[in-house]
């Protein structure tokens, strides 16, 4: 897990927690990791936002989002997009990954296991619904560019697979 | 449209990613199996994202009131800089996967260098990008293996792809003047440094997939200075159709 200090203003995080990754609804931004920055600066929110994926299109609904959150308590807000360092699946904070399990996506792997893992070679992905590793690789891409599609071979329940991104 | 080396050199990188985005977004629908369908699509949505990065940095260096959507939807065929590869139709799906997989292999060692770049923003567009990139190229290598070692059939489909599309590879190595000079103040790639790395690199999985590495030596190039087949036309006018009928309307 990557520990660092990011400059989001504790009083600004009850409304930054409101706001949800509108594909996975369970996750908060927060959760995700997706926000580098939030500071009021006179009077106006200014946050600073990372993609996951280049051309995710929740991107722009979280930047609408995030202004809608914070003018229902009277607040403007300024959604900059940075790219740079690049988001990666190490910045979901770990209460986000046991949300996102509850809610049937399993967790992203190590990079190495999670070669492994889509090249087919071993069978490490976890069920979400059941829990087991007995599971294999129906396509490297999902129903978003941030998951893959799987299937346990032992409930039969087809599910996504959060890719390992870094 | 301003005439700079570093516009130039960006619209090179991007324009790449913009019409093969397009070209993968035609098959949305319309892929041979669902997981397929959707794997296409994904790896589009992703080169469409980093063209859209791309652009707006480049519409930032205009200086003028330019954005990302006009330097996509309203230039004309020769200002665009994209490879002849990329333009390529989807004429059946091993010219689907080998156009993907001679371009993504590329692509890769491309981002590979940019990621140094001093620029700071193209060196965190690329480094955004890599990512994405290594993803696709493992799809498209994937499949070329599949189709190239699976039946009859499909060694023989994917043979014709590789066999027809090899004529565009040289030109993935060949410099403009802006990529010159870009290269040469350090802030752009030297492509022609990695070509031999490319030759190896795709011939090695191309011997994998059982596949025979084309001995044609002819080779042709000229959408990187503007002069494309005559597919691009048909594409531009899908591109562009709505803002050239409706000017300047959004959703």
């Amino acid at each position: 897990m990557l520990v660092e200090n990011l400059n989001i203003e504790s009083h600004l995080i009850p409304i930054l927690k409101t706001v949800s990754d509108p594909e996975i609804p369970v996750l908060s931004v927060l959760d995700l990791g997706v926000i580098r920055e939030a500071v009021e600066v006179n009077g106006i929110v200014q946050i600073k936002l990372t993609p996951t994926y280049s051309g995710c299109p929740a991107m722009d609904v979280i930047a609408d989002d995030l202004k809608a959150a914070f003018s229902e308590i009277g607040k403007r807000t300024e959604v900059e997009l940075v790219l740079s360092p690049a988001w990666s699946t190490d910045w979901i904070s770990e209460e986000g990954l046991q949300k996102m399990e509850e809610y049937g996506i399993a967790r992203p792997l190590s990079e190495t296991h999670d070669k492994d893992v889509l090249l087919g070679d071993k069978k490490l992905v976890k069920c979400p619904q059941c829990g087991s590793t007995s599971t294999h690789l129906v396509s490297q891409f999902g129903s978003t560019a941030c998951k893959a599609l799987f299937k346990c071979d032992d409930c039969h329940e087809p599910f996504d697979y959060f890719k390992c991104l870094k | 449209m301003p005439n700079s080396f570093n516009f130039n050199f960006i619209l090179t990188i991007a324009d790449n990613s913009l019409i093969l985005a397009q070209r993968l977004g035609e098959l949305c629908g319309h892929g041979p199996n669902l997981e397929t369908d959707i794997a296409l699509t994904n790896i589009s949505l992703d080169l469409l994202g980093q063209t859209r990065s791309y652009y707006q940095y480049a519409a930032k260096l205009t200086g003028d009131r330019k954005t990302e959507d006009d330097i996509a939807f309203l230039r004309i065929e020769r200002e665009y800089r994209n490879c002849l590869l990329v333009e390529q139709p989807n004429t059946h799906f091993g010219y689907v996967i080998g156009r993907q997989f001679l371009f993504d292999v590329y692509h890769f060692m491309l981002l590979e260098k940019l990621q140094n770049s001093p620029d700071e923003t193209l060196a965190a567009i690329a480094k955004k990008s890599i990512k994405e990139v290594s993803y696709h190229k493992r799809f498209s290598s994937d499949w070329v293996k599949r189709l190239g070692d699976g039946t009859e059939e499909s060694n023989q489909k994917m043979q014709e792809a590789i066999d027809d599309l090899w004529r565009f590879t040289d030109e993935l190595f060949f410099m403009t003047e802006a990529e010159t000079e870009m290269a040469k103040n350090g802030v752009g790639v030297d492509v022609s440094t990695f070509k031999e790395k490319y030759y190896e690199e795709v011939s090695e999985i191309l011997n994998e997939a059982t596949l025979a590495i084309p001995e044609n030596k002819y080779f042709t190039k000229g959408g990187k200075e503007g002069v494309h087949t005559e597919h691009m036309g048909y594409i531009l006018a899908d591109l562009q159709y709505m803002q050239r009928t409706y000017p300047n309307m959004t959703w």
